[in-house]
């Protein structure tokens, strides 16, 4: 078994907020099957703050943990702030990654960024923060 | 499934290693504290460590109807494999440059045939089919002018499959190549014979077959140049230097003396319960199917490929059930990539993700297997009930 913190185990066994929004108001997807980790995020979105967000993940432990602790820190949070959402802030919520697994929360970040994306794009709106590219930061935190 | 306390511990992963039978560590107890000496050592003390290292190889010679000056003994069978490619390929190497292995080897005979191509080697990779199957004619139509060296596994550890050795045997010997074959993975687990199956050299590892990790052999037809890993001193005739682990070689020999009487035995005891769930899980799960090939397979071995969930995250489902497997999928291996085998078999990387792979011993039971049979259904329908895959699935089966 990889070194998973107590934290990463918490969120695998009891994955927070499972499942697909029929009509949400954003979708994003991450990743791919053949490298062993996708993900899609779904928001919805009221008063420009994250009301509800869903995921759904093919793949390792670390990837159903980040995807449910980056849909924890994204609810109720404004747009704005959710971008804000990295995968150093990631990985660090769950008290560390093992090193090769430390693109699980790239992942889960970007998924999370598309969503926003297609939101804003479906809005023809633009939000702060989603123009910049999103941290691309592959360096693993020593756990 | 919360996170109590597991009903049952099964360990079902005894390819990744097994526990050592009682008989075999008592027989290697005594070598730690009372029989300590240096077996190179001119002096009582040496002689009876040397005399425990000589008959341990009589009975791993026994094991594989080989002789016991034929027996070198190694430290794992990685080291094995590793001293038979690169040893037998530069012992050869004024006779030609040109390898041969099938593209399903462990990655001690892969990479090994690798880093001889980096030093000047040509190397040839025989593809195998869908069941991972080396077909001996492909064999023989690699053979060149210049192939030194042929080497094929008996059966392969993750799915299963056992190759037919002694027809590709035939067709080396015909073409006059050097002929070694992988058989850490069944050795001690079927019948082994070097003879029947016409290699020139054969890689086992006692911690297959009940004996201790440490101890290993590369079994060498007589006569055959090799050249040594390591430099050092004249243990196993000079071939593999270094003070011999005696307490882990005495075990090997005892583990492969009780393989010889006891495998038909345990043949019978483990391919009703790995029968069981070659059968049982495809009836339990849907989209679930069988990797390696249906009978030419080791017979304690099951191999699945469950598709639209990843292997890491069943095999920590399952740990929490207290069930213990292996996967081949890429999130499960340190270099994240899927099983180059089955890979190599045609399976789709993603459908390669969800592989899954349980390994049977003497210490399984009919009611390990019920338990595995209750257990997993309900792990696979919760990770597929979060899968993007099988959610894109079920939608499209809608229409």
């Amino acid at each position: 078994m990889p070194m998973y913190s107590e934290k990463v185990m918490d969120h695998f066994m009891n994955p927070r907020n499972v499942g697909e929004i029929e009509d949400a108001d954003g979708i994003g997807e991450e990743g791919n099957p053949v490298c062993g980790d996708m993900m899609t995020f779904y928001i919805k979105v009221k008063d420009n703050r994250l009301e509800d967000v869903k995921f759904q993940t093919f793949g390792c432990g670390a990837a159903v943990a980040v995807s449910s602790i980056v849909s924890e820190m994204a609810k109720g949070k404004t747009l704005e702030e959710a971008l804000t959402i990295t995968p150093s802030l990631v990985a660090h919520e769950l008290e560390g990654l093992p090193k090769n697994k430390y693109h699980c929360s790239n992942l889960g970040a970007q998924a999370l960024r598309k969503a926003i994306r297609d939101y804003a794009q479906k809005r023809g709106i633009t939000i702060k923060g989603l123009e910049m590219k999103g941290e691309q930061d592959e360096e693993g935190e020593e756990s | 499934m919360g996170n109590a306390k597991p009903e049952r511990k099964v360990y079902v992963d005894y390819i990744a290693t097994n526990p050592v039978l009682p008989a075999v560590l008592e027989a290697m107890l005594p070598y730690f504290q009372d029989v300590y000496g240096n077996p190179q050592s001119l002096h009582a003390w040496g002689d009876v460590a040397r005399e425990a290292i000589e008959k341990a190889r009589e009975q791993v010679a026994a094991l594989i109807s080989g002789n016991p000056e034929e027996v070198i003994f190694t430290s794992s069978g990685s080291e094995a494999n590793n001293l038979a490619i690169k040893g037998l390929a530069q012992g050869q190497a004024g006779k030609g440059k040109h390898i041969i292995v099938s593209a399903i080897e462990h990655f001690s005979v892969l990479h090994a045939a690798r880093t001889l191509e980096k030093a000047g080697f040509e190397l040839t990779v025989v593809p195998v089919d869908k069941y991972g199957l080396v077909d001996p004619d492909e064999v023989a139509k690699s053979i060149r002018k210049d192939t030194i060296l042929v080497s094929i596994m008996h059966a392969n550890g993750e799915v299963g499959t056992i190759e037919p050795i002694a027809e590709i045997g035939k067709k080396v010997k015909e073409a006059g190549v050097l002929f070694h074959t992988d058989a850490v993975a069944s050795t001690g687990n079927i019948p082994v014979n070097v003879n029947e199956l016409g290699v020139d050299a054969l890689s086992l590892a006692g911690n297959q077959f009940y004996g201790p990790k440490g101890a290993a052999a590369l079994w060498l037809r007589k006569r055959l140049r090799l050249i040594p890993l390591m430099d050092g001193g004249v243990q196993e005739g000079g071939r593999r230097p270094g003070t011999e682990n005696v307490p882990a070689i005495v075990g090997l020999g005892k583990a492969a003396e009780l393989a010889v009487r006891d495998i038909p035995s345990r043949m019978e005891k483990l391919s009703p319960l790995r029968d069981k769930l070659i059968k049982g899980i495809p009836m339990a799960i849907e989209h679930v199917f069988l990797t390696g090939h249906p009978s030419q397979r080791l017979p304690h071995h099951a191999s699945f490929c469950i598709e639209f969930i990843e292997g890491e995250a069943m095999l920590l489902l399952l740990n929490s059930q207290g069930i213990a497997v292996s996967s081949g999928s890429a999130c499960t291996s340190r270099a994240l990539k899927a099983s180059h085998v089955l890979i190599a078999m045609g399976i789709p990387h993603e459908i390669a993700q969800g592989s899954l792979l349980f390994s049977l011993g003497v210490d399984n039971n009919e009611a390990d297997i019920d338990y595995v049979l209750k257990k997993l259904p309900p792990i696979v329908d919760r990770l597929r009930q979060m899968s993007p895959l099988y959610a894109k699935f079920m939608k499209e089966k809608r229409g």
